[in-house]
């Protein structure tokens, strides 16, 4: 192989490197020339998302620590922080969707660890092809079993996450893990190495040949060859992931580390380089003693492996014997493999010798792309829809069972109930309510977390829909009493090198950023997965955010569910949109019962957004309503089917003031149009005078009262919850030829 | 009263045991696997979680731990003695316990509230309630489904030994057993989990009931 045929193989463009070659002022070895490969890669060295992710804003006056270290911190109060993140595992799990799943899983809590934050919750969201496709269901059962298995056993209880089918996602899914982990604000740990002659310890598993080149191999396309990468896929152990946790946390506590950070995608490559980069120190890697799983590996090898379940850390000569023994208490691995140094380098010795030597600056600095922004032509097709002209259901009855048991909309308890939500006994609010929240033992506070995703919604307007994700989150943790602080990304996109991946990309963090400005909501932590493409196309442009609230008391939340017979529901919001835009548009009435993904959504307006869910908070934190759910998949007919089922008390709207309320004039619109900024709310009927007086200055509607066990909109609607439930409560795993509504299921 | 809770590699509902045991009011007293000590715990409790990571089979290598001698030895003479999940897995292994636990027969991981019915009240661990009474307690297992052969199966209902029953099955239990108790009545294994309904900032604090009545021992 000429020099040329091997860089290109590593991923490496011309231009990249001769960059190298000046960087390095002569030409690289076989050794250093993979380092650069897997740093330069866009999963390490976020080439081409790097100038846009700078809009995103950073500051808030909670935030502890931005983007640049392992994961964002915010903090709570009572000396209390959070650190999270989400991060995509798409690629391995397209290929072994189980260890795919459960080593995200794995990285994402290390990444927490490595704040030295104890990991308190997971979250998880996923894009699936439809299930009629048997390699669908294959990687849908397969990824949530991995995620189970791993977060199970580590003992970190998965308390959220969000799921969608669409022929977008086949052959391309995407599995974007997030933790927050709870930490003392004293305590926050960074990653930078310090102190010449201080000793790096390798903690955790041996390592391997699994996962080579693994980075470099998720910033490619996926294509048939894709199978034949499959060694590129790691293998998880949770037990060793949790004696990992365990020990981490002693030698923290013990303050026996002067740094900690996680070993991820390019292994102990990334590890070091970013500790010496931060540090402005250079590290000096013993490779031949790091501990090997295999024989006749090379220093390459070892040096880029992704075997999990390790951490590398920088400790005081004096305190080394004390960190081994801890290790060794925990039956974990504990090995001295190098030491902090003064050039600055990131020098890979074996046998006494330098084998490869390379600035650490140099590794940490990758090239940028900046590309065009040219508006792609599928824009202005899709947005042609006439929805004057689409005629009212005959029957609703019909068309809610059938939109119920639809897959994006049925309900995720096959999937939550394969996961402990409950371990370690925080969870306050558990899955199937808008968000997430948990409490923190010894004080009355809690947080929330949601992870959210509209990848249709991204498709039909990059803009619209990255700032209605941010909306979705910012609304999600308001209806359960959180107050929004801070969140985190995964960009999941097509490729960038493409005019239309590049444009979705740019659009969707234009969006995002200005909800996040019009919220006051900062972005403190994310991650990047490009090259979402397949032969069969690009996913669906779909940014997903993982967002965090604080409740200053954890007692005052609310939940979805009815509470009782008798209490009286507003829907309050909607119309406040810009009247001219149907809300039937990029609906899920539109995909699932006319099978057209098409329209332009109603535009997010973002004051309206914040005032409503301000709103709505405030109302559940003093303690005047404890029902509250957003609008959104469905609209209203399947938000209060929701609520219905979740209390198991029935509802009767009122007569439907199809008039007064709807520009339409029609009840297909007010009963399933997806507008932003739409909330239900149930409370007891004496409160209703202290609930009008809060609701002044906001458009809402008193549409009926909770009771019974049906469920009722007057000429309607007439279902029992039992039928409702027969629908919406169905196994998902279930799926192949399953029945639904009489007419067979797809996705 | 002082209540142990061991921890073993894997073990990860022990810190939430720990804390159970404080809002009941007794003294939490953390047992490592690798000390052969009680540390002169009044009472046992072997929580949940992955135990050596439920390699081989769940509690199977837990049992030979070195903190299983001496709690051997307690439960032998008669000490209260509450496996939770994984605990109870492996107080079967030990043998402490008769029968096994299965994986569960939809092959899934379940986590859920059940309704359990309280079939005995004479145990150290459910002397709190009353026979016939109804709870509802979380559980999270993917081997939990109780197996033991007929003969057994007969003695255990016989002798009143069978402590919680589901009332809707979730796992394929024999006789939909949720928990069993020793000869000695003084053992018994739970896949539910009380600790986890012990506090009241949770929603419910039934789990109390069972974990409290063990406090009546302390004056015997």
């Amino acid at each position: 192989m000429n020099v040329q045929e091997t860089y290109s193989a590593l991923g490496l463009s011309d231009s990249e490197y001769h960059r190298i070659l000046e960087l390095l002022g002569r030409a690289p070895n076989f050794l250093e020339l993979s380092l650069f490969s897997v740093m330069w890669s866009e999963h390490c060295g976020y080439k081409n998302s790097r100038p846009l992710l700078k809009r995103f804003p950073n500051d808030g006056p909670r935030v502890l620590q931005g983007p640049g270290e392992n994961a964002g911190v915010v903090e709570v109060g009572d000396g209390w922080a959070l650190a999270f993140k989400v991060e995509s595992h798409n690629h391995p799990s397209a290929v072994e969707p189980y260890e795919g799943a459960a080593t995200g899983v794995g990285g994402i809590i290390r990444d927490i660890l490595a704040m030295g934050a104890r990991p308190v919750a997971l979250l998880d969201s996923l894009r699936f092809g439809p299930l009629d496709e048997e390699r669908n269901r294959y990687l849908f059962r397969e990824v949530v079993r991995g995620i189970g298995g791993y977060g199970n056993a580590v003992g970190v209880p998965t308390v959220g996450g969000e799921v969608e089918f669409s022929r977008a996602y086949s052959g391309n899914l995407l599995v974007n893990a997030m933790c927050v982990g709870l930490i003392r604000t004293e305590d926050l740990v960074r990653s930078r190495a310090t102190g010449e002659g201080n000793l790096v310890v390798l903690l955790g598993s041996k390592t391997g040949r699994d996962g080579i080149h693994g980075a470099t191999f998720a910033s490619d396309e996926l294509t048939e060859e894709s199978e034949s990468k499959r060694s590129n896929v790691q293998v998880g152990d949770p037990f060793a992931e949790k004696m990992l946790i365990e020990c981490c946390l002693k030698l923290l506590e013990e303050d026996l580390l002067v740094s900690l950070q996680d070993l991820g995608a390019a292994g102990i490559t990334s590890s070091a380089s970013e500790m010496a980069a931060g540090g402005g120190v250079g590290i000096d890697i013993e490779v031949d003693r790091i501990p090997r799983r295999e024989s006749g590996m090379e220093p390459f090898e070892a040096m880029i492996s992704e075997s999990q379940e390790r951490m590398l850390t920088v400790v005081a000569p004096e305190d080394a014997e004390e960190v081994l023994a801890l290790a060794g208490r925990y039956g974990i691995g504990g090995t001295v493999v190098g030491r902090v140094a003064d050039h600055g380098d990131l020098r890979v010795i074996e046998g006494g010798e330098v084998v490869g030597s390379v600035p650490a600056e140099h590794l940490a600095d990758a090239p940028t792309y900046e590309r065009e922004v040219v508006r792609p032509a599928y824009l202005d097709e899709i947005a042609k829809l006439d929805l004057e002209t689409l005629p009212e259901p005959d029957d609703y009855n019909e068309v809610l069972l059938k939109m119920l048991a639809h897959p994006n909309l049925r309900s995720r308890r096959s999937i939550y109930g394969q996961y402990d939500h409950e371990v370690g006994t925080n969870t306050v609010v558990r899955p199937g309510a808008d968000a997430a929240v948990m409490r923190i033992k010894g004080t009355k506070r809690g947080f929330a977390m949601t992870t959210d995703g509209r990848g249709r919604h991204c498709y039909l307007d990059p803009r619209g829909g990255g700032a209605a994700t941010v909306a979705e989150a910012y609304r999600n943790l308001s209806c359960v009493g959180a107050e929004p602080v801070a969140l985190t990304n995964c960009l999941n996109f097509g490729n960038p090198e493409k005019r239309e991946g590049y444009y979705q990309l740019a659009e969707c963090i234009e969006g995002m950023s200005e909800a996040c400005e019009a919220f006051g909501v900062p972005v403190v932590s994310g991650n990047v997965s490009l090259y979402n493409e397949t032969a069969r196309g690009s996913i669906y442009p779909t940014p997903v955010v993982g967002m965090v609230g604080v409740l200053e008391d954890a007692s005052r939340h609310a939940t979805p569910a009815f509470k009782r017979e008798g209490d009286k529901v507003v829907v309050l919001g909607g119309k406040m949109r810009p009247t001219d835009e149907s809300p039937l548009a990029g609906s899920d009435y539109l995909e699932i019962m006319h099978g057209k993904v098409a329209g332009v959504p109603p535009k997010t307006g973002l004051t309206a957004e914040k005032r409503a869910s301000d709103l709505v908070r405030d109302m559940i934190r003093s303690g005047l309503i404890d029902t509250a759910h957003d609008l959104s998949g469905g609209g209203n007919l399947v938000a209060l089917a929701e609520m219905a089922m979740a209390g198991g008390i029935g509802f009767e709207y009122d007569e439907l003031e199809v008039e007064r309320t709807n520009k339409s004039g029609r009840a297909l619109e007010i009963l399933l149009g997806e507008d932003g900024a739409d909330f239900l709310i149930a409370f007891r009927e004496e409160r209703w005078d202290e609930v009008q007086s809060a609701l002044s200055g906001f458009a809402y509607d008193d549409i009926g009262y909770t009771g019974g066990e049906r469920f009722r909109v007057e000429g309607l609607v007439d279902l029992s919850l039992d039928e409702l439930r027969d629908a919406h409560e169905r196994d998902l795993f279930g799926i192949p030829g399953e029945a639904v509504g009489g007419s067979e299921a797809v996705g | 009263m002082r209540i142990g809770v061991t921890v073993f590699p894997g073990s990860n509902c022990d810190r939430d045991a720990l804390h159970a045991v404080e809002l009941m009011g007794a003294e939490p007293v953390e047992l490592w696997h690798a000390d052969a000590d009680l540390k002169g715990s009044d009472a046992v409790i072997v929580p949940g979680g992955f135990s050596y990571g439920d390699y081989l089979r769940p509690g199977a290598i837990a049992r030979f731990a070195r903190v299983m001698g001496p709690l051997e030895d307690f439960a032998r003479d008669g000490g209260p003695v509450l496996g939770v999940c994984n605990g109870f897995q492996v107080l079967c292994e030990a043998h402490l316990l008769p029968g096994a636990l299965l994986q569960n027969t939809h092959m899934r991981f379940a986590c859920d509230r059940v309704r359990v019915r309280v079939e005995t009240k004479e145990t150290p661990w459910t002397s709190g309630c009353e026979n016939g009474e109804e709870l509802t307690l979380p559980i999270a297992h993917n081997e939990g489904n109780y197996f033991a052969d007929p003969e057994t199966l007969a003695r255990l209902e016989d002798e009143g030994r069978v402590v919680l029953r589901y009332l809707e099955n979730p796992n394929g239990s024999a006789n939909d057993i949720a928990g069993v108790c020793n000869e000695g009545r003084n053992v018994v294994g739970v896949m539910p989990h009380p600790e986890r309904v012990s506090d009241p900032a949770l929603g419910s604090d039934e789990g109390l009931k069972i974990l409290r009545s063990v406090l009546a021992e302390a004056t015997v």
